[in-house]
């Protein structure tokens, strides 16, 4: 199963559409980190709306995933946990300290642009960084 | 039918269990004298239920028009030989008249009065006949004890449902989640946190967050008196699984005793972020969700 990976201006959206095998966990984060580098990210969300169950693996996996990016220059936000999964998460301990989560898409696009616009004040627009 | 019922009739020796087939015969004769005197035989039973001093909740004009249909579907019931329309009728009958203050014993008395005057009648009808009479009672009281039988648990059924219903709604009235802003909710705890109602609270707390799209979470315990380390860790959970959905969790109103408590047996409430007072904590709230409250007087220099 293909994560696709979608560019929206800095951000990257990682929309996971069902079930994902561990394998399929470990390709999108590898994936997910060459593209933060390949387009210059500032921010990755990953959208978990669509799952139902998450296991330490997964839970790990979005873990490594915003910790690879962090070093890569990017913020993630999880976006989408549905309360169910939010509840059976707690309950057996996988609490994603330390990452950023919101309510939805529109949540996760707010608060990355709340939060990475300061930098880009900072650096300017990023066309004009860029080299030649 | 009426021929072939005398010659079975005849065969077999009385009191040896009958053939389906005759019992069914003898239920359609059965039903037959029930049919042509039910004026009597209902207002006999309607006087009884008054005179047993049942259903006293209910007029006497309501007795009768409930003791005709329950007549005419009892009759029904041991024509077709099904229970279902019965059923049916039963927990119809049982959710107008519990609210009514009706018993269980008045429901199973008024059937069982309903049975005594048919068996009665059906005495004065055969009284001639003893054998076929037996014969008659053969086929009429397992029919009877298993009406008898299906209006008592539709009753009963009904009240455990209501029951249930009623337990449904308190336990839902007492956690309230409140919207006081856009994207701000307050959940206010009162009284004896169980296991059951931290679970309970929980999910309300995460589907409320959802639909009402909150971004901040004011969970308030002034009226919680006491707490032990499992409802705390109940509190760490929903505060983390709240997070979790993108909200920001401020518990508000822990008293001394409760603060004290919690220090002493070493909770870790770090993870946590309080404030004081509700006032405080809806305060606090609205300087996240970049609110600010400002008196009119302030306001009307400007405008």
């Amino acid at each position: 199963m293909d994560v696709p990976i979608l560019k929206q201006g800095h951000f990257l959206i990682a929309s996971i559409q069902s079930a994902l095998s561990d394998a399929d966990l470990s390709q999108l984060r590898e994936k997910l980190i060459e593209r933060v580098g390949r387009f210059r990210a500032r921010g990755v969300i990953v959208d978990v709306t669509a799952l139902d169950v998450m296991d330490s693996f997964a839970v790990r996996t979005l873990r490594d995933i915003a910790h690879m990016a962090r070093l890569r220059g990017a913020e993630t936000v999880i976006v989408g946990i549905q309360p169910e999964v939010a509840f059976a998460m707690v309950q057996l301990g996988l609490t994603l300290k330390g990452i950023s989560t919101a309510l939805d898409l529109e949540e996760g696009l707010a608060f990355l642009n709340q939060h990475t616009q300061g930098r880009l004040d900072e650096k300017g627009e990023r066309g004009r960084i860029e080299r030649g | 039918m009426a021929t072939r019922s005398k010659e079975q009739r005849e065969s077999p020796p009385a009191g040896i269990p009958m053939h389906t087939q005759d019992t069914a015969a003898l239920l359609r004769e059965l039903v037959a004298h029930l049919r042509q005197n039910r004026t009597e035989l209902r207002e006999e039973w309607a006087r009884r239920i008054t005179r047993a001093q049942l259903l006293t909740a209910m007029t006497e004009e309501e007795i009768f028009a409930e003791a005709t249909s329950v007549y005419d579907n009892y009759v029904e019931a041991l024509e077709t030989g099904t229970f279902e329309a019965l059923q049916a009728y039963a927990r119809n009958l049982s959710e107008r008249i519990i609210p009514r203050g009706v018993e269980t014993h008045e429901v199973l008395g008024i059937v069982l009065l309903l049975r005594d005057v048919l068996a009665r009648s059906l005495f004065g009808k055969y009284q001639e006949d003893f054998d076929k009479l037996n014969r008659i009672l053969d086929a009429y009281e397992p029919a009877a004890n298993r009406i008898a039988n299906t209006v008592a648990v539709g009753f009963v059924q009904e009240r455990e449902r209501i029951i249930r219903q009623q337990q449904e709604a308190i336990r839902e009235l007492s956690t309230p989640v409140l919207q006081v802003r856009e994207r701000l909710l307050i959940l206010p705890i009162i009284g004896v946190i169980d296991p059951q109602r931290a679970r309970q609270l929980t999910e309300q707390l995460l589907q409320a967050i959802r639909t009402n799209r909150a971004k901040v979470v004011v969970i308030d315990i002034t009226g919680v008196a006491a707490m032990d380390s499992n409802v705390a860790n109940h509190l760490v959970q929903t505060v983390e699984a709240s997070r979790l959905l993108g909200a920001t969790v401020i518990v508000t109103g822990l008293s001394p005793e409760i603060a004290q408590t919690l220090v002493t047996i070493g909770v870790d409430l770090s993870e946590m972020a309080t404030v004081g007072d509700l006032q405080g904590g809806i305060e606090e709230a609205e300087r996240l969700l970049g609110y600010k409250v400002l008196p009119l007087e302030e306001l009307t220099p400007k405008a």
